[in-house]
């Protein structure tokens, strides 16, 4: 437990450790500072030392220290104009003339008395992103992983009173002026309710964020779905910010500012003392409250470290820090492999219950799970599964429940209701506020390997207007390519996605899709009712979730190949196929059933691609096909 | 010239107002991290800045610690000077009939682009401590010894630098369309001089390349310190020019505007480097504010005694006197509004163009003041490269806090615009926006066209995930590539179309769409539209009121956004008819014309057209033609230089190579892909230099080939009463050889080019323009609609049935039904209604006979 106890001391110092080597070093600022980063990426890449820091996602805002290193799971929604700020300064006291060199990073406020004119000052750049929680996110992934980290959640409550009263300390030692005052009140009425990290105080923790941002109604935090709640943040990035991109999600591990001062800001905007000084007049109202919102709000984050999140399941072991993905996939090997075969069994049998006992269609719903886009030759991504599951039923409300029991698997989810009214009203593509100068998300703005559920069922006749038909385009444009063009008024501009799109509908789909399939229920209609009640029913034990979650996420990340015999005989495959009837196979055909080929191995747990596989693709993609024939003159949306 | 007396007037009088403070060096300009002047290479210059830094820090002297510093009321420099009618040059207050010349006579306008007051005060290196000396020494100009503060420029020298720029300055392969008209021989500048004294608009547009090839020094000075030197440009041009025209009347004094600085061309590479350093960048404009009217000068008056005074602005503040220096009566003093000056400002957001921006991330902006006459030129949705000035101000959290919020805010004092998108309305031609390549990315291009197998090369990294189709691909890369414009507007005919249009129609699932959003992704600027979704209006401009100005502005659509680029358009057969004709003018013509809410207008819209189709029965049917089977009408088809059909050719060692290929998609990873293929980098980069720089001429041997080509085509057809090309075809001929010339990065069109576009040409006409029933190449089906042989069956037709009419002898009218079993039961071939109704059809047509009803009338 000692190193836990340095790491948090170091932690809550590490400012006041920057300002320090700040003015010891006398501004040749080469090898300290990379030598402060590295260290903290020693420390975090100790076992379990990640999980001592507070997250954003799960602690109140209000709990956290100012200063303090949390964490945050997010989504990159909108990269703002790289800013310059005072990366080192001079401040001169004005009573005893001393002067002193301050180091800027990290920080969002200098101290005062800054001495402009000094040579010493050097300006820096960096960068800042608006981050949200992961869209979509479901509630158990957000239960697992604040309750991993129950023991972060203890250290620095009790810790708390002591390093804090230290920090003031400090404060008063050389930060004379700070406005610590203000900062008081804002984190002091909570602390006593902070020490018991009981069941009690677990929901006013939950309830409490809420309830701030419902009094903050009138600021847009511009969530990518309706309804979502949590904080979002700016993130400030020092470091090659090149290598972020729009919609990546990462674990940022920071320093939380949320400095009064930046609020105040906000608020004397309408003072008419902006009138004379050019720097305020620069931008409008609308643009103040989106790029400066009060920190209470929107705190800001300056980042020491991310990692990108190539999946966020909480059950997963956690990628070490810094390593790739490969040394994942020997970890995985060696312990969950074998079992996969098994789990397989489990779920397929699950799914054939969910889906009234069509276990084909079941086997399908996993490979749609599974599937990734892992590559992209030119404009084709390779691995998408979108998958039509026609013939649902309408009566009792069985897509609702059947995404309700997605949403328990999958780490993030979305249903979309297919409706005319949100058609022709929502804001799926985000779009570019000028005036605001920012980007408005859209309902597709997700995350990756993100289920989007389409339930076309809700769909009634009636009249698309302009907004409906883009809408439906961009649906169109995202199964096809993925890819979602985004409106910068002027220009459009592509961003690239990686998102299962699911549709559930009664004929098929109006949308493509890279797969339909019709449902067969194997219920009698007169027993539908009955069976459909008892499929949420259907208590599942929790460890049993378990395994169906980690066995989902796994087998997306596993690697894949075809050896070259296999190759060679899916050819043969292939040419004797066209031989017989050219007409019943296509190069369509032969793409989805690799696809088919690869999703089934990968849910297997094989790395490869065996002929048996392969032989299996084949026959599911022919009962697949001969059930579609079937059913090819009940419904009227065949070309 | 200017020994430190005699510091030429103008710009006393018009900026240095007031001395110099103790604090002079601006503070609201950040320093870079690199000091200013520390990179200058004169070494001999540089101990000069450190004595007033010293001098300026020193304890003695009573140091103003706030953020603003006031002016020290002590210093109030001769009011009367201050006062003077030519100081401020308000109209008003110009003598009526005076004739005004000379430098001293035309009043200086203030540059706010400059920063409002730049005193900069200059140094005489003679105070400084002798240790200097003996590096000052070796100045070849002892003399000259005044140095701006914080820079190393001297005044005297930088000047006569300028002028000595101006007068001796000549470019004789200038292609800037500015310069049209003047003589490329004599000192370009001059002529401009000569030009402002005519037409009375006192802004001189500078070049910066020009200066740099001129004098490099001067050039690092303007770029570096822009904020001294161009004032000292501004004071050498006005010398100059009034030295020359000493009567000429201008409103204000002459002010230089650099533009084309080459230190920076992307938003994204703007850094701390660049503070308070001149820049260009390119972008689009997004938003622009109202005018702004900012305060230049504040004119006080005492309410005590009524004396009055005026406070300069001073980094966006007036700082009011506390004193009245006449009656000494503490906070007397109040600002009369009507009586300052103000200066015109307007805020303009500028945002990264699409191009510049890495893949998956957002456009960065920046925000641009324009001031005085630059207020009110751009208009959002413009495209302009800036010229300016980089500044960063601090931001105060609270007026009433002292402490900053460490970021600064950072804009752009704009010098100078230019319009980037201005030319192509109006059709010089598409060098602005010349792509810059790197030496070395030029010599990788060329040797790779060096290379024999080029034109493969480049076909098969054309959308490598499409399998074959070898002359599709092929095609489209020519395609790319275009022709050469010609210009025969003086024989009347217009531009001549260089775009190649390209159709592809078959099968669906043949990977038409993902060929056309391969493209649209390959070229900087495609568009992508689908027949379904658009209308003639989103494919050709419409009139929209604007929401914020109420002005009716025209919005450009599909065809006219991919001026000099390509226009996919999937679907192309479920497009509406209407939609369809307006491409009939864009096709050949390769502009549009809009007459709509008022506004009447052509638009340019050279825009290749690569459009897919799919046949009416959703399957090919072998047994039709091609318009048959997508039913376009044949005007618009005949546009097309090369249709190709996608079908499944249905083999099976085609299978065998595709399952191949399909299944290499799916396992070999990027890397090895990468080896394979050609990057699409380096593709888009070769066209782009290939469609800037190369545009092939006919030589005398590839003309004879192409008239060969073309009398062989036209004898195929003849020899069985057909005719099977026509001029448009030709003219097909003539720009697929210029591409394929183009691919080889050859000015010449040889005979090589001319066989493959002919080779190219007939694969499309064998694959599209097949007879189904005879089998032979038929260009009449594009070009009519109508096979040769249909044609020769439906006159045939009619010939029988008038022969049968005049074979029933006089009978004056006759029922229709009955004419036409008699005439099946003559024919040996089958007659079917159709055919009978077209023959009466063309009887008629001969007015032999009419049709009423059912009954069929002779006449005469």
């Amino acid at each position: 437990m000692i190193h836990i106890n340095i790491t948090d001391l170091w932690l809550s110092n590490y400012l006041c450790l920057l300002d320090v080597l700040a003015a010891s070093q006398n501004n040749s600022n080469s090898g300290w500072e990379t030598k402060a980063v590295e260290f903290f990426q020693d420390q975090l890449k100790e076992r379990d030392t990640h999980t001592l820091v507070p997250s954003l996602n799960d602690v109140p805002l209000h709990y956290l220290k100012p200063n303090s290193l949390v964490k945050f799971r997010c989504l990159i929604q909108d990269m703002f104009d790289p800013e310059f700020y005072m990366g080192v300064y001079e401040t001169v006291d004005p009573s005893t003339k001393t002067k002193m060199l301050r180091c800027g990073k990290y920080k969002d406020v200098t101290e005062c008395g800054v001495d402009f004119n000094s040579r010493n000052t050097v300006t820096a750049e960096r960068q800042t992103f608006y981050c949200v929680p992961i869209p979509g996110e479901n509630p158990w992934v957000k239960e697992i992983s604040s309750s991993c980290l129950t023991e972060a959640r203890v250290v620095p409550s009790t810790s708390y009173a002591p390093s804090r009263q230290k920090r003031s300390y400090e404060e008063d030692d050389d930060m004379d002026t700070q406005p610590q005052k203000q900062r008081e009140p804002h984190a002091g009425p909570h602390s006593p309710s902070e020490h018991h990290g009981n069941g009690d105080c677990k929901r006013q923790e939950t309830e409490a964020p809420s309830s701030q941002t419902a009094s903050a109604s009138h600021l847009d935090l511009n969530f990518p779905l309706p309804g979502e709640k949590g904080p979002s943040c700016l993130v400030k990035v020092y470091e090659d910010w090149d290598r972020f991109k729009l919609n990546d999600t990462l674990e940022v591990y920071g320093i939380l500012s949320v400095s009064p001062a930046l609020s105040a800001l906000a608020d004397e905007k309408d003072a008419s003392s902006s009138l004379l000084d050019p720097a305020e007049s620069m931008e409008t109202a609308e643009e103040q409250r989106v790029h400066s919102p009060p920190a209470s709000l929107v705190p800001r984050l300056h980042m020491l470290h991310a990692k990108p999140l190539p999946h966020n399941n909480p059950l997963l072991p956690s990628i070490p820090v810094l390593d790739k993905e490969s040394t994942l996939t020997v970890v995985i090997l060696s312990s969950t492999l074998s079992e996969m075969a098994s789990v397989r069994e489990e779920i397929l049998s699950y799914f054939t219950h969910v889906l009234l006992g069509d276990a084909l269609a079941a086997e399908y719903l996993i490979l749609h799970l599974i599937s990734n886009v892992y590559s992209r030759r030119d404009v084709l991504p390779l691995g998408k599964f979108t998958l039509n599951l026609s013939g649902c039923p309408t009566v009792a409300s069985y897509t609702e429940r059947f995404y309700q029991i997605i949403q328990q698997l999958v780490p993030s989810s979305h249903y979309l209701a297919m409706s005319l009214q949100n058609m022709n009203q929502m804001r799926l593509v985000p779009k570019k506020d000028y005036v605001a100068n920012r980007l408005v998300s859209g309902a597709l703005q997700l995350a990756r390997n993100t289920s989007l559920f389409l339930d076309e069922t809700q769909l009634e006749q009636g009249q698309l207007d302009t907004t409906g038909v883009r809408n439906v385009t961009a649906l169109g444009n995202l199964i096809s390519w993925q890819k979602v063009d985004y409106d910068f008024n002027y220009h459009q501009m592509e961003f690239p996605c990686n998102i299962n799109v699911l549709i559930a509908s009664e004929g098929r789909s109006l949308l493509p899709s890279d797969c339909q399939i019709h449902l067969q229920p194997q219920v009698a209609p007169s027993h539908l009712e009955e069976s459909l009640s008892s499929i949420h029913m259907h208590p599942q034990a929790s460890s049993q979730l378990n395994k169906f979650r980690i066995y989902l996420s796994m087998a997306r990340l596993l690697d894949y190949s075809i050896s070259d015999e296999v190759t060679k005989s899916v050819e043969d495959d292939f040419v004797d196929m066209r031989k017989d009837d050219p007409q019943s196979i296509s190069a369509e055909d032969l793409h989805r059933m690799l696809v088919v080929a690869r999703l089934l191995s990968l849910s297997l747990g094989q790395t490869s691609l065996s002929r048996d596989s392969w032989l299996r693709a084949k026959h599911i993609e022919m009962l697949r096909r001969s059930r579609m024939e079937q059913h090819k003159c009940v419904n009227g949306n065949e070309p | 010239m200017s020994s430190p007396t005699s510091t030429p007037g103008g710009r006393k009088r018009g900026r240095n107002t007031n001395p110099p403070t103790p604090s002079s060096e601006d503070p609201t300009s950040p320093p870079s991290q690199r000091r200013r002047g520390q990179d200058s290479s004169t070494g001999d210059l540089m101990p000069m800045p450190t004595s007033p830094a010293t001098d300026m820090l020193s304890p003695a002297a009573p140091q103003d610690t706030s953020l603003f510093s006031s002016p020290r009321p002590s210093v109030q420099p001769n009011e009367v000077d201050m006062s003077s009618p030519l100081m401020y040059g308000t109209p008003s207050s110009r003598v009526e009939g005076t004739p005004r010349s000379g430098v001293r006579g035309t009043p200086a306008r203030q540059r706010p682009d400059l920063g409002s007051v730049r005193k900069a005060p200059q140094v005489d290196l003679h105070s400084e401590p002798p240790s200097t000396d003996g590096a000052v020494a070796s100045e070849p100009n002892a003399g000259q010894r005044l140095v701006i503060w914080g820079t190393d420029v001297n005044v005297g020298t930088c000047k006569e630098k300028f002028q000595r720029f101006l007068q001796r300055f000549t470019d004789p392969n200038s292609t800037e369309d500015e310069n049209a008209g003047l003589d490329l021989n004599e000192p370009l500048y001059m002529q401009k001089l000569e030009e402002i004294s005519v037409v009375g608009d006192p802004v001189l547009n500078v070049n910066c390349r020009h200066v740099q090839s001129f004098d490099a020094e001067l050039y690092r000075q303007l770029i570096c310190y822009p904020q001294e030197v161009i004032p000292t440009f501004d004071m050498a041009v006005n010398e100059l020019f009034f030295e020359r025209f000493p009567d000429s009347i201008l409103e204000y004094q002459i002010q230089v505007r650099p533009y084309n600085a080459l230190k920076t061309r992307n938003m994204r590479s703007l850094n701390p480097e660049d503070i308070d350093q001149l820049i260009t960048i390119s972008g689009m404009v997004i938003r622009t504010s109202q005018l702004i009217p900012e305060m230049q000068e504040g004119f006080f008056q005492c309410q005590v005694c009524a004396y009055s005074t005026r406070v300069e602005v001073d980094r966006g503040r007036i700082a009011e006197p506390a004193v009245c220096r006449n009656c000494n009566n503490t906070h007397s003093l109040a600002l009369v509004h009507n009586r300052s000056v103000f200066s015109d400002k307007q805020m303009i957001k500028v945002q990264e163009s699409p191009e510049d921006m890495p893949a998956g991330q957002t456009p960065h902006t920046t925000v641009v003041y324009a001031h005085n006459d630059l207020v009110d030129k751009v208009q959002p949705g413009d495209r302009v490269n800036i010229t300016g000035i980089y500044r960063a101000v601090p931001m105060r959290v609270n007026p009433r806090q002292n402490n900053v919020k460490s970021v600064y805010k950072t804009h752009i004092d704009a010098i100078h615009f230019r319009k980037t998108d201005e030319k192509r309305l109006h059709g010089l031609d598409e060098e602005a926006e010349q792509k810059l390549f790197t030496e070395d990315r030029v010599q990788t291009l060329k040797e790779l066209a060096a290379k024999p197998d080029v034109y493969e090369r480049l076909s098969s990294a054309l959308a490598p995930s499409i399998y074959e189709h070898e002359d599709i691909k092929k095609g489209i890369l020519l395609q790319l590539f275009g022709g050469t414009r010609k210009d025969f507007s003086q024989t009347g005919r217009g531009n001549f179309r260089a775009e190649v249009n390209i159709l592809l129609c078959g099968d669906p699932g043949t990977s038409k769409s993902q060929l056309l959003q391969y493209v649209y992704n390959l070229v900087p600027r495609g568009q992508y539209t689908s027949g379904k979704g658009s209308s003639a209006v989103g494919l050709t401009a419409y009139v929209m009121k604007d929401p914020e100005t109420r002005q009716l502005v025209l919005q450009t659509g599909a065809l006219v956004l991919s001026d000099n680029g390509i226009c996919c358009i999937d679907e192309f057969d479920k497009m509406s008819d209407n939609t369809r004709s307006v491409l009939h003018e864009v096709m050949e013509q390769q502009t549009l014309s809009i007459a709509k809410a008022g506004i009447i207008c052509q638009l340019n819209a050279r825009t290749a057209v690569l459009a897919a189709a799919n046949p009416v029965e959703s399957q090919w049917n072998p047994k039709k033609t091609t318009i048959e089977n997508i039913q376009l009408p044949h005007t618009l088809l005949s546009r097309f230089d090369l249709i190709f059909l996608m079908l499944d050719p249905q083999d099976e060692a085609y299978d065998r190579r595709l399952a191949h290929h399909l299944v290499s998609l799916y396992y070999q990873s990027e890397e090895q892909m990468e080896e394979e293929f050609l990057d699409m980098a380096v593709l888009k980069d070769y066209i782009a230099y290939a469609r800037t720089y190369i545009s092939p001429r006919l030589s005398e041997e590839a003309s004879q080939a192409l008239i060969e080509a073309y009398v062989d085509m036209r004898k195929i057809g003849s020899g069985r009463g057909m005719v099977s090309a026509y001029p448009r075809q030709l003219e097909s001929l003539i720009r697929l050889a210029e591409a394929h010339a183009k691919v080889r990065f050859s000015e010449k069109v040889e005979s090589i080019d001319v066989e493959e576009a002919k080779r190219l040409h007939r694969e499309a006409l064998k694959q599209s323009a097949t007879d189904p029933r005879t089998g032979f190449v038929d260009i009449s089906i594009l070009t009519t609609g109508m096979s040769a042989t249909a044609r020769k069956r439906k006159e045939e037709v009619a010939q029988a049935l008038k022969k049968l009419i005049q074979a029933k002898g006089k009978t004056p009218a006759m029922k229709y039904q009955q004419l036409l079993d008699d005439l099946r039961g003559q024919s040996e071939t089958a007659i079917t209604k159709e055919l009978f109704d077209e023959a009466l059809r063309a009887l008629a047509d001969e007015d032999y006979l009419t049709v009423t009803g059912k009954t069929v009338r002779l006449l005469a």
